[in-house]
């Protein structure tokens, strides 16, 4: 009998395995069964492999390439260079950021490992070997991998192709390697409160090149259908639709006739978000010869070539009271942009959204200005697990306030707690013109500081100095703090954009008569678990099991047109969309279970998965009934079937933040460092799914880890890359990986259907400055104010050494 | 990271792979794990026309302790020199270096012969042999011959073993006393910014004698004689272990890498050996 009995609304919530679920990623189990469906693994017949010719140099003129030796080996079909692309217009291509770069090398290189000429064969294998007999004579160039240099009246110019123009899309350009100056807040204000404050800090904090590293690295496919004019590209694209439309753009094939599909992704973190030489080379392959064309690139191409991140020297001043009350920021920043302004950022801002730089605290007044420089170094300057320029950012900003508590004396916990914006100043206004959706960082901080006991790992420190004064130990212990807040979920459409298209975000959901459904958005996944979590905030929107939901994206022939998934955007926007399509199938559904019951759909109410008539709780229609009936019944007044779709253009961006404390106990001697406590509060709003969150939070960190630790794209002075293999670049095991303790609060979004604001990149943007920190921390008794990142063993041992603690 | 193209031979036997390094001369290479190799295969800095995979000798493999004496075959990999119970008790110190060598993926195939064999500065095994004062031996068209670790390496990736020669076994004495093999790298998976291989006998609380190697601080391992001398008749304290050090970093010469400038290895192959003398002669 007992299974008769209906379930009570806890189970039936629980059922649902909806919001606030700790669901099982449902992609896993296709992953570890080893049935993922990769770029590399598409294989369609016919298929040809291209492989790149790449420059040895930083800078040189191509004087000839000679593919006689290539083209006479068995197998190898074409090998093309920029002169069989220049009839097509398509030896150079347009960038995100509005430049313009080379898809092959015309006329001169720019930096090691440029693209020269594309090799098409058979096989993988014949292609490589052809790779190599081609013969190219480069006549080398004086190079330039330093920006400040670059800027020097005298240094080489390096874009010939501008040669001339005092002004680029963002503006005037000053030198002949200047790519523009941005700017962002009052700047004479700014001057006036810092050249009148009572304490000022300086400093030149370095955010060094690095790299996103996926374990996929990225690829295409590309298949013409000469019969029936349709082009199909298969892709590493975080972003398939605006890959469609550039695709459509660039080769003046309707747009109708492209479809773009990113099959499962290796992890993207924005290396994912541009358009690259290789996509090209195997489209016009692909037209040329009317063969698919497959082009995958290997490691050593992937960190040489394709986007890197970071590179912004920013030079900051910060003033305050001598009571510690902030009252002014100011920053400039030398952007290194590479060979090509190939940033990943919405149009307008050629910085992205570095202006978030005043960060948690309340400061009345700012301005940053930036200056984007072209050197000899590879294009990129993406957002590596962050929204657009917002890790920069907020490091630039926790080292400012590291540095201001040394010149105040003051404990940095407290002067950060002095300088928060209140809880009751949301929805706040920064100096530099953003809008912050919530928050309520005292609670946050407060949580933070005694769960680490931080009082108690301050005396800790204390005496520790004391015995290594006293030459008891040779470790020191640091204490990383941060307080970050970040800006994602780009964004309304009035102010951002991608090469025009304004970026919303969309879902598309069928409900199927028996009661299941599929749900298709314009974003994409690389790991972030969209199958898992979609489902659930479709599962609480619509009262069906998260089971019974398909969640599908990538495929532009299907999914509705959104722009892709990288800066947090994909819960902020996509999940708005599908909360508020969500919302347009209940109403209907109200409608049909209002005509079932024979009642006015005014006298029903939503009680988790079904309609019920108020005050007669016997009375009701689940979803799955209702949606049989959209199928099966004649409703007068009501179209058949049960489907609904929904473009969201968010009303502001949302401000995820956290507190993150670090403990780091550093050998003096060796410069090795030991994790042995790392604390990470997030508050990312409403809580979807809190495994998935926890998931990313680890891995953010373990990046975050990286980069403030040893991770670094690093070039010498005649512009090779140092660090092209992943012997010399760091990417963490889980041997180096050290144990997090997750926390959260959970201060909704006011303006997001479901409250939620985006987690994925929030442990990147609050790890680093943490992890730097409390390497600075560590030695803040010695005298230590700012050393560079990467913090890796030979300087972290410098550091030491220059502070004289090796006698 | 595609090799040009290769022959792959997979001879049975110890002959059959002399005849076909014969036949072959200069364009012929034995494969061992492959974990050296392979790699520079990949990045087209190794062209190898013909491979002799060695995986199908089965006299090449196995480790053999015979009273005091200890016999390990060339392609012994390095997990089955973790794993051996035997060679943990005659050599302790073998284990506590293949520990700190790379990831467990690469020791189930990296074998001990390709690593001593390789002449890479980096590589481990080449100074922890000559700290054990072990004995190569090699098997050319002429027959076989014995090379002492401690005269093998001439340079990097140059030794005393000529092409058509295999490397088929190593030698030496089980060891007593105390022992300790310290590495400091960057990350799993990396070579040694400085090693340290040491073994000490101790004789009524005086060291009686001592061995002292170093890896990747110079183009070949650095077996400093003088270094041990330092300690024997010694209790190692701390004046004791600083000669030894200085001993030993009189011989090093580091360069500069993307591990760090050469001030720094220097400073950091003291405090490791430091380190290694301490332990060893705390387990002593
Ligand atoms: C990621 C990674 C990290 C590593 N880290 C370390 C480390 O920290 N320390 C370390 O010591 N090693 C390290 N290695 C190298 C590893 O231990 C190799 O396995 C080892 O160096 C070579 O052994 P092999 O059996 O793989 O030899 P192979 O790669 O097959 O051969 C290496 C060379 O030796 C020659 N050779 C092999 N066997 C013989 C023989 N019997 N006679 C004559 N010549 C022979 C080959 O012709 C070749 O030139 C690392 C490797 C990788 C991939």
């Amino acid at each position: 009998m007992n299974d008769m009995t209906p379930p009570t609304r806890e189970e039936r919530v629980e059922k649902l395995k909806g919001l606030g679920c700790s669901r099982k990623r449902v992609e896993d189990v296709r992953f570890t069964h080893g049935k993922g469906n990769y770029v590399d693994d598409i294989k369609l017949p016919g298929m040809l492999h291209g492989d790149f010719v790449r420059s040895p140099y930083a800078h040189a003129r191509v004087k000839s390439i000679d593919a006689s030796a290539a083209l006479a080996l068995k197998g190898v079909v074409a090998v093309l260079t920029a002169k069989d692309l220049e009839p097509l217009n398509l030896h150079w291509m347009p960038t995100l950021a509005g430049d313009k770069q080379m898809v092959l090398a015309d006329g001169k290189v720019l930096f090691q490992g440029q693209e020269v000429a594309f090799v098409l064969a058979e096989d993988r294998y014949i292609a490589a070997d052809a790779a190599e007999l081609v013969e190219v004579e480069y006549e080398e160039l004086p190079v330039v991998t330093d920006p400040f240099k670059a800027l020097e009246p005298d240094a080489v110019e390096l874009r010939e192709d501008l040669h001339g123009q005092d002004s680029g899309v963002h503006g005037k350009r000053r030198h002949h390697n200047h790519i523009f100056l941005w700017e962002a807040g009052h700047k004479e204000a700014t001057e006036q409160a810092i050249s009148s404050a009572e304490v000022v800090a300086e400093e030149m904090v370095y955010y060094h090149r690095t790299h996103p590293c996926p374990l996929e690295t990225c690829g295409s496919v590309a298949s013409m259908d000469k019969v029936n004019g349709k082009l199909t590209v298969y892709g590493t694209f975080q972003a398939p639709h605006v890959v469609r439309t550039v695709a459509s753009l660039l080769s003046g094939i309707e747009e109708h006739n492209i479809r773009v599909v990113s099959p499962d992704i290796g992890g993207g973190f924005g290396n994912k978000v541009g358009v690259y030489p290789g996509y090209v080379c195997s489209i016009v392959a692909s037209i040329v010869t009317g063969r698919p064309v497959k082009w995958v690139e290997d490691r050593m191409e992937n960190l040489m070539a394709t986007a890197f991140a970071r590179d912004y020297w920013m030079k900051g001043r910060i003033s305050a009271t001598k009571d510690g009350r902030i009252t002014g920021l100011s920053c400039h920043v030398t952007a290194d942009h590479g060979a090509f302004d190939a940033c990943a950022d919405p149009t307008k801002f050629p910085a992205g959204f570095f202006h978030i730089m005043t960060g948690s605290y309340d400061i009345p007044v700012a301005h940053v200005g930036v200056d984007g420089v072209y050197t000899n170094k590879a294009p990129g300057g993406v957002a590596y697990r962050c929204s657009f320029r917002v890790t920069e950012a907020a490091y630039f900003i926790e080292r400012m306030i590291e540095v201001l508590a040394i010149e105040l004396g003051m404990d940095a916990a407290e002067l950060r707690a002095k300088n928060f914006i209140r809880k009751e100043q949301f929805p706040y206004h920064s100096a530099l013109g953003w809008e912050y959706d919530s928050g309520d960082y005292h609670t946050a901080w407060e949580k933070a500081l005694k769960a680490v006991d931080y009082e108690g790992l301050r005396r800790e420190q204390a005496e520790r100095v004391e015995a290594f004064r006293r030459g008891e130990t040779r470790k020191l212990l640091g204490i990383g703090l941060t307080h970050f807040t970040e800006i994602v979920g780009a964004g309304p459409v009035k102010n951002c954009d991608i090469l025009g298209m304004g970026m919303f975000d969309s879902c598309e959901i069928r409900i199927h008569p028996t009661g299941s459904a599929i749900a298709r958005l314009g974003t994409i996944s690389q790991g972030q678990g969209h199958a898992t979590t979609f489902a659930q905030i479709l599962a609480s929107e619509i009262g069906l099991s998260a089971d019974s939901i398909t969640i599908e994206e990538g495929d532009t022939d299907t999914a509705p047109y959104g722009l892709g998934t990288y800066g947090s955007r994909s819960t902020p926007v996509a999940g708005a969309a599908t909360a508020m399509a969500g919302r347009k199938i209940r109403a209907k559904a109200q409608m049909i279970a209002a005509y079932l019951l024979e009642v006015h759909d005014g006298d029903l109410e939503w009680d988790v998965d079904r309609f019920v008539v108020k005050g007669a709780p016997e009375r009701f229609k689940t979803m799955k009934e209702i949606a049989y009936a959209a199928y099966n019944q004649a409703i007068p007044g009501v179209e058949p079937g049960l489907e609904a779709v929904s473009y969201y253009d968010p009303p502001n961006m949302t401000y995820p933040f956290g507190a993150y404390v670090c403990v780091m106990e550093i050998d003096v001697d060796t410069g090795t460092h030991e994790i042995r406590q790392f604390y990470a509060l997030d508050d990312c709003g409403t809580r979807i799914n809190p495994m998935i969150i926890e998931g990313q939070v680890h891995g953010g960190l373990t990046e975050a880890l990286a980069i403030a630790m040893g991770q670094e794209i690093a070039y010498d002075e005649i512009g090779n890359v140092k660090t092209g293999t992943l012997m010399d670049f760091f990417l963490p095991t889980a041997w180096e990986t050290p144990n997090y303790t997750t926390d959260f609060t959970e201060t909704p979004s006011p303006h997001h259907p479901i409250g939620a604001k985006g987690v994925g990149e929030s442990p990147n943007v609050g790890g680093v400055p943490a992890f730097s920190n409390a390497v600075h921390d560590a030695f803040r008794a010695f005298g230590l104010r700012q050393v560079h990142m990467p913090h890796d063993q030979w300087r972290i041992w410098k550091t030491a050494h220059d502070l004289g603690l090796h006698g | 990271m595609i090799p040009a193209s290769f022959e792959y031979h997979r001879p049975t036997n110890l002959e059959a792979a002399l005849a076909t390094l014969k036949e072959f001369g200069d364009d012929a290479r034995v494969l061992a794990g492959g974990h050296s190799l392979i790699p520079m295969m990949k990045l087209r800095m190794a062209a190898v026309e013909h491979l002799v995979d060695l995986q199908a000798i089965a006299d090449l493999k196995g480790i053999a302790i015979d009273g005091g004496t200890v016999r390990i075959g060339a392609m012994t990999t390095q997990h089955e020199l973790i794993a051996h119970q035997g060679l943990a008790q005659a050599a302790p110190i073998i284990r506590e270096a293949a520990l700190q060598i790379a990831d467990p993926q690469v020791r189930y195939m990296g074998t001990v012969g390709g690593n001593v064999a390789n002449g890479d500065p980096g590589n481990d095994m080449p100074g922890l042999m000559q700290c054990l004062d072990a004995t190569y031996t090699l098997a050319g068209p002429d027959g076989t011959r014995e090379v002492k670790a401690r005269a093998f390496y001439e340079a990097a990736y140059m030794t005393a073993r000529e092409d058509d020669e295999i490397l088929t076994a190593i030698g030496f004495e089980a060891t007593g006393g105390g022992w300790a093999y310290e590495k400091q790298k960057r990350k799993i998976g990396d070579y040694a910014t400085a090693a340290a291989a040491v073994i000490l006998q101790k004789d009524g609380g005086v060291c009686s004698g001592a061995s002292i190697a170093m890896t990747n601080l110079a183009d070949t391992p650095v077996w400093a004689a003088e270094a041990g001398e330092a300690l024997v008749g010694t209790a190692c304290e701390p004046d004791a272990v600083g000669r030894a050090v200085e001993a030993m970093l009189a011989r090093i010469e580091p360069t500069e890498d993307n591990r760090g400038p050469v001030e720094f290895k220097r400073h950091v192959a003291g405090v490791i050996l430091r380190r290694a003398i301490e332990r060893a002669w705390s387990r002593a």
